[in-house]
């Protein structure tokens, strides 16, 4: 031991990487309007121009809860809101109910490359507040087109895909993982910061 | 006054020449009878090779071969003169075509718009070019004397009497528009100058010689008005490109589509319209042309987006036959109302408009891909939406879930877990679709929860009608 240097020196020169400092300024993204969630993301919320997945089992297990909050306080304040190929009819009763001020809702039906083109053109437009796919089929290159094009035209986009593609690589800023049974949601990755361990309660009804 | 010329001095190769994908392959342009055809134009690849204008056409290919050949088309001239006619409309309201291949334009009371004369000429200049004519541009106080100083040079300027006699003396007599034989009896007579002419006595030249060469004298010095008939611009946009040879692919159709387009938002942008709905018509050689049905959802006028979104519609379409010729006609042409831009954007990305975007987006997936969702006001799930966005009054319900299920799927689940219900839907015996169900929130085995009904009087499945998601 030639010299002794004291840690907070360490520290204050920044030469150490600490873990669990959040590298993001806090509040600098989207609150996802659910307390439990912006508490473990690094900057309080969604990632701001990039691309989010979120990844489900089956309908009906809370997918749409988890982004209504979210879609309601951008299409008050006047966001234009794109779903491209939805799996279903939007009941448009319940995102009323849900606060989305349907007028500045827009759906757009298309399969395969199209549903790909449109979401990179709506996300590269940037007149978009957010973009929500279900891509049936999207590979590492299209997610990450999806992801440049986020960043480009600084809009929040959200991909719905199935589980089974938790395991592979993805380029999205923020992975999330919705499990029906019990009603949980596992953060798998978040940029910026180490996802949380334990699964977080999700009672989204 | 002062006038402006503008003479296009190759108009009609300028004009065919524009449709070609590349102006410098050798290109000429004929006219005569079958028997005896002769080159009347040729462009600078063409005389490079030694082509001259008057050359019979048998000539020209003992000199050369492999030059493109094409007609010269008096109709088309008229037609370009027309097109360039309505262009200059937008910078002066008074527009002639009085000579030929000239246009004339007031431009005194359009300076205070378009800046001073320099930056003026610059711009109709730039223009010019971009619409790909070649041309020189001279200014007098009046019309027939631009007319001849055009002739002499490029650029020239007079912007006083004063000046202009200066510049218009020592004009020699063969340069001042006057006939053929006229010139040459003052050439034998040793009068080579304007200023000599003008030396005369009146009275001894118009005893000598017609009564239109001292009018034209007078005319020239600004003594005598020049009744000009002015352009009146036409109400519809039909411009029409024949193709030189049989285009399939739609790849080839591009080049004339841009500018056909191009030449649409020049039109448009002269009058301070834009244009809503507008058909793209491919001629075959036999049986009836295609049309493309291009509509907008407001009116717009940027080329191009213009080009984008026909294009768009094109390559959609399929070609049944080889095509001719492409024709652009819109005949509605709404008042453009350009969109209210804020100075401070609180997104500074934001580079295209939402409608912009949804016209590209039709344009590429169909009119119906793109729509909106309204609630209505109506208890049965499959009446209760619509495309259109609306803001009805909506009657209090119980839980309605977030997905809806386009047709209802039986549930053949045995571990169906009921959480509430029934509800009573029972509603529309005025349309002839009546229904009678009882709605249950019901939890699956995989901690899903859906929405689903049974018709009241049957006891088949449940039948799954929507997912709370």
């Amino acid at each position: 031991m030639s010299s002794v240097v004291a840690l907070d020196r360490l520290i204050d020169a920044r030469r150490v990487w600490r873990g669990q400092v959040v590298s993001s300024p806090s509040g600098a993204n989207f609150s996802t309007g659910h307390h439990f969630l912006d508490a473990v993301l690094p900057g309080g919320g969604w990632p701001k121009a990039a691309l989010s997945e979120i990844l489900t089992t089956a309908p009906g297990i809370g997918e749409l809860s988890l982004l209504w909050p979210t879609l309601a306080s951008l299409t008050v304040s006047g966001e234009r809101v794109v779903l491209i190929s939805p799996p279903h009819l939007p009941y448009p009763q319940a995102w009323i109910h849900a606060g989305v001020d349907l007028r500045q809702l827009s759906i757009i039906q298309a399969d395969g490359r199209d549903a790909l083109w449109a979401a990179e053109q709506c996300l590269r437009s940037g007149s978009c507040g957010a973009v929500l796919s279900w891509l049936r089929q999207a590979d590492d290159r299209s997610l990450r087109r999806l992801q440049v094009a986020a960043a480009t035209g600084q809009t929040l986009a959200f991909a719905y895909r199935p589980q089974v593609e938790a395991t592979n690589p993805s380029p999205a800023a923020l992975r999330l993982v919705l499990d029906s049974q019990p009603a949980q949601l596992r953060v798998i990755k978040c940029r910026g910061g180490l996802p949380p361990a334990q699964p977080l309660a999700f009672a989204w009804h | 006054m002062l006038w402006a010329c503008i003479l296009l001095p190759q108009l009609a190769m300028d004009g065919v020449q524009r449709h070609r994908a590349n102006p410098c392959e050798p290109l000429v342009l004929l006219t005569g009878s079958p028997q005896r055809r002769v080159l009347q134009a040729v462009n600078p690849a063409a005389r490079a090779l030694g082509l001259k204008p008057g050359q019979s056409l048998t000539a020209a290919q003992t000199l050369t071969r492999g030059v493109a050949t094409a007609e010269y088309d008096l109709a088309a001239i008229e037609r370009w003169q027309q097109f360039l006619a309505a262009w200059a409309y937008g910078f002066s309201a008074q527009v002639s075509l009085h000579y030929p291949r000239c246009l004339l334009l007031e431009v005194q009371s359009s300076l205070g718009l378009f800046g001073p004369w320099s930056r003026f000429e610059a711009r109709l200049r730039a223009e010019l070019s971009a619409l790909a004519f070649q041309h020189r541009i001279a200014v007098a106080p009046n019309p027939a004397a631009a007319r001849v100083l055009v002739n002499v040079g490029d650029g020239l300027m007079a912007s006083d009497e004063r000046m202009l006699k200066q510049m218009l003396d020592p004009l020699p007599v063969e340069r001042l528009g006057l006939s053929a034989t006229v010139t040459m009896a003052f050439n034998r007579m040793g009068l080579r100058q304007l200023r000599q002419l003008l030396a005369l006595p009146r009275d001894s030249l118009a005893k000598r010689f017609p009564a239109e060469v001292l009018r034209h004298l007078d005319t020239l010095s600004g003594q005598r008005p020049l009744a000009l008939d002015f352009f009146m611009p036409a109400d519809v946009f039909d411009t029409r490109i024949e193709l030189s040879f049989e285009v399939e692919s739609h790849q080839a159709l591009l080049f004339p589509l841009r500018r056909l387009t191009a030449d649409l938002a020049a039109y448009l942008a002269c009058r301070d319209s834009g244009v809503q709905r507008f058909t793209l018509h491919l001629e075959h050689r036999a049986g009836a042309d295609t049309q493309i049905q291009v509509g907008l959802l407001s009116a717009e006028r940027d080329p191009g987006m213009l080009f984008e979104l026909t294009r768009g519609r094109l390559e959609h379409q399929q070609l049944p036959a080889p095509v001719l010729a492409v024709r652009l006609e819109a005949r509605e042409l709404p008042v453009f109302a350009p969109q209210h831009q804020q100075l401070f954007d609180e997104r500074p990305q934001q580079n295209q408009p939402w409608e912009q975007l949804r016209e590209r987006l039709r344009a590429r997936l169909g009119d119906d891909a793109l729509h909106g969702l309204g609630a209505r006001a109506d208890h049965r799930p499959e009446h209760a939406w619509q495309h259109e966005p609306t803001n009805p009054l909506l009657p209090p319900s119980g839980p309605r879930p977030g997905w809806l299920l386009s047709e209802p799927l039986p549930m053949r689940e045995a571990s169906l877990r009921i959480l509430s219900g029934p509800e009573r839907i029972e509603s529309g015996w005025w349309d002839g679709e009546d229904v009678r169900r009882d709605y249950y929130v019901v939890q699956t085995r995989a901690g899903q929860r859906g929405w689903a009904y049974r018709t009241v009087g049957s006891d088949g499945p449940l039948l799954l009608h929507g997912w709370f998601a």
